[in-house]
């Protein structure tokens, strides 16, 4: 297969480059765009971010992305904020209508003497659905979690992670996906996941 | 809990190279950045802190370069300390890869700049690191411009206070550097540590004092901190990170354990 081109989502988080060195380690050219024929020519469109949704949010309508994002005809993946953006609303920053391009809400981790908020370090998957983002990763592998909100377990939640309750640590709604967890700094199991997603999600 | 304790190699770097030596003389070049920060992550370290020694007491900024050439290569997390004092400096770090910044002195000098970068980044991206000393009184109170020994100052903030107002400004993680026990190899300051966790809600992160598994297994255990960081015994080879970690878990530690490394 010809490497997939990827268009990583301007959305203003700040860290860009991490995501794109991992999908480059794996044979993708990534390429960092605001542009909405950028992103609607791409085989792969990722939505990044660090930082709050409302800022995420703004960022992407005052770029005119919003609309752009729900055209996407091809496999999606929200990561962290992302994720939590293609959502339809978050707790943060008062209350924030998000994408609505996965049905659900984030709302803050309650922080007690056991979990510790944010929710920091490599925690393990559980509750693997069977899907093609998630083919050769097992239950009870780690990834690289970094966040203080998250998305409650729902119908379209792939995966799950313990920290006080249950969370969504990987989400799915037809050609979109969302990953709470940060895959490109999740060593081997962050590196099968973003090979699905540039190959196994498509077929 | 299913979260993972994490182990944490800190790096010193200066001139984009790994360095050993006390902060300031006698420094040893260690090999190339990337060489060593590959073979951490391929043994299993959770997550680097490098430290860089050329930008903190100088007054430079951090130079980037390292920074990507690091974030190119490796697939856990990094963070980097020293020479940040603005959220430009922060933000070019971390456009450069870094997942998080950590801050100290500047804190000390100007704390207001720790909500400053919670505000544009996020606290998960955002780390105070505390440089404290346990002073005749009895109380633990912190230090400053510690990476030159003729520099240092002692400050009047009680290490407790100071804790918690950085965490209150949007500190997302505490690394608590026990002067007292650093370089001494005999153990992590459990007592001072313990007292610092009671009253910090944020992840907490040892460092300072780290010479043998069981005073890993012992910080852990006695002073319930998120993660542990250390340097020599990781550089020396003293303590390999894969045995390590299964000496933790048999204790019923939870760690994440990785496949042994193929050479």
């Amino acid at each position: 297969m010809t490497a997939p081109r990827v268009a990583l989502v301007d959305s203003g988080g700040t860290n860009i480059g991490s995501v794109t060195y991992a999908l480059e380690r794996l044979g993708a050219t990534a390429r960092l765009t605001a542009d909405r024929g950028d992103i609607l020519a791409a085989d792969r469109v990722v939505l990044p971010g660090v930082g709050a949704a409302a800022a995420g949010m703004r960022r992407l309508r005052e770029a005119g992305l919003v609309e752009t994002l729900h055209e996407v005809q091809v496999p999606l993946l929200g990561v962290c904020l992302g994720m939590q953006l293609l959502l339809e609303r978050s707790e943060e920053d008062g209350g924030v209508e998000t994408l609505g391009l996965v049905p659900g809400e984030v709302v803050a981790i309650p922080a007690t003497p056991q979990a510790r908020v944010p929710h920091m370090g490599w925690n393990a998957l559980e509750d693997l659905a069977d899907d093609p983002l998630l083919r050769d990763v097992e239950a009870g592998e780690r990834a690289y979690f970094v966040h203080s909100y998250a998305a409650p377990v729902g119908p379209w939640t792939l995966a799950t992670t313990r920290h006080g309750g249950a969370w969504s640590a990987v989400v799915r709604h037809g050609l979109r996906w969302g990953a709470q967890f940060h895959p490109e700094r999740s060593a081997a199991l962050g590196a099968t996941l973003l090979r699905n997603f540039l190959g196994e999600v498509g077929r | 809990m299913t979260l993972a304790r994490r182990i944490i190699p800190c790096l010193d770097v200066r001139d984009g190279r790994v360095v050993k030596g006390t902060r300031f003389r006698d420094h040893r070049d260690m090999g190339d950045i990337v060489e060593l920060a590959t073979r951490y992550a391929r043994e299993g370290a959770d997550e680097l802190v490098f430290y860089d020694i050329t930008a903190s007491p100088q007054g430079r900024a951090v130079d980037v370069d390292w920074v990507t050439r690091v974030a190119r290569a490796i697939d856990i997390p990094f963070c980097v300390a020293g020479g940040i004092r603005s959220v430009e400096a922060a933000r070019a770090v971390l456009h450069a890869g870094a997942d998080k910044i950590s801050v100290n002195t500047p804190a000390t000098q100007r704390p207001e700049l720790v909500r400053e970068l919670a505000d544009a980044f996020g606290v998960q991206c955002v780390v105070v690191g505390v440089d404290s000393l346990r002073d005749q009184d009895g109380q633990w109170r912190i230090r400053q411009l510690t990476g030159d020994p003729e520099a240092t100052r002692a400050l009047p903030v009680a290490t407790l206070d100071w804790v918690q107002e950085v965490v209150a400004l949007g500190a997302g993680e505490i690394v608590l550097n026990c002067m007292g026990s650093d370089g001494v190899r005999s153990g992590y300051d459990v007592e001072q540590l313990r007292a610092v966790r009671a009253v910090c809600g944020v992840p907490l992160v040892a460092s300072g004092g780290a010479g043998a598994v069981e005073h890993f297994t012992e910080v852990f255990r006695e002073a319930d901190v998120d993660g542990a960081l250390a340097a020599t015994v990781f550089h020396s080879g003293a303590i390999a990170i894969p045995a390590l970690k299964r000496e933790l878990a048999a204790t019923g530690l939870v760690v994440r354990e990785v496949a042994e490394a193929v050479a």
